[in-house]
């Protein structure tokens, strides 16, 4: 890719990875600064890219490390504010008194499927921004970002138990909403 | 028998531990028994994928 051609594309993409950028950390002055560190490391690493895999894999790719970065400083400086251990939501309303579901949960389908069809990603944005800030950081870490659970609660200096409980939350959240927002509606 | 409620649990935090080999016996059970319970694992995983492929194309 010649510098011009580079440079339109990275125009192009920039706002998606602010978006992307802004979804995990939810601060726009942290978001802007991984992002041009992003876009800087693209240029400079222009001949790491062979064309093979998708152009925008790859800047997201770079952006991942960079938002990982990020974490692992805040989370040594201490900045990343606590995970509220408390919260009293709980789930148990899905359940009767037998412990068996009210509404079963339906067949969502073939994932890659669905995945691909226009407009999902947007359902999935919307939902993501409906998860309290502590609960979203901790489920990207883990699962768009790929931390180890243990490193996640190290890094934020949560209990294992805990971890697993927010990480169940969200899962449980983003559920709800995708099956109000996405399957319930089509 | 673990009920839907405990299980479902068991099913998220599968995801981010190691469950022990008691837990993932009665969670197989219960899957082989149980649609929604199963329909609920495949959520999970949709989940798993979705973000994994996360923003999208």
């Amino acid at each position: 890719m010649i510098d011009t051609d580079l440079q339109k594309s990275l125009r192009k993409i920039r706002p998606t990875l602010l978006r992307f950028a802004m979804l995990q950390l939810r601060n726009e002055a942290a978001a802007e600064d991984v992002v041009q560190e992003t876009l800087l490391a693209a240029l400079e690493g222009k001949s790491a890219f062979s064309g093979r895999s998708q152009f925008k894999t790859w800047v997201v790719s770079i952006l991942r490390n960079k938002i990982v970065d990020h974490l692992r400083r805040g989370a040594r400086e201490g900045s990343l504010p606590l995970v509220d251990e408390q919260g009293d939501e709980d789930f148990d309303a899905l359940f009767d008194g037998t412990g068996h579901w009210q509404e079963p949960p339906g067949d969502w389908g073939d994932p890659a499927a669905v995945i691909e069809q226009r407009g999902f990603y947007e359902i999935l944005e919307l939902c993501m921004k409906a998860l309290p800030e502590n609960v979203a950081r901790v489920f990207t870490m883990r699962e768009v970002l790929g931390f180890e659970t243990e490193e996640i609660c190290k890094e934020l200096k949560m209990s294992s138990s805990n971890c697993w409980v927010v990480l169940y939350r969200a899962r449980m959240r983003l559920r709800e909403c995708l099956q109000m927002r996405w399957f319930g509606a089509r | 028998m673990k009920s839907c409620r405990d299980v479902h649990r068991l099913v998220s935090e599968g995801q981010d531990r190691q469950l022990s080999f008691a837990e993932r016996l009665s969670v197989r059970v219960h899957l082989m028994l149980c649609t929604a319970c199963r329909c609920f694992d495949r959520q999970m995983d949709f989940l798993r994928q979705a973000f994994r492929n996360f923003p999208g194309e």
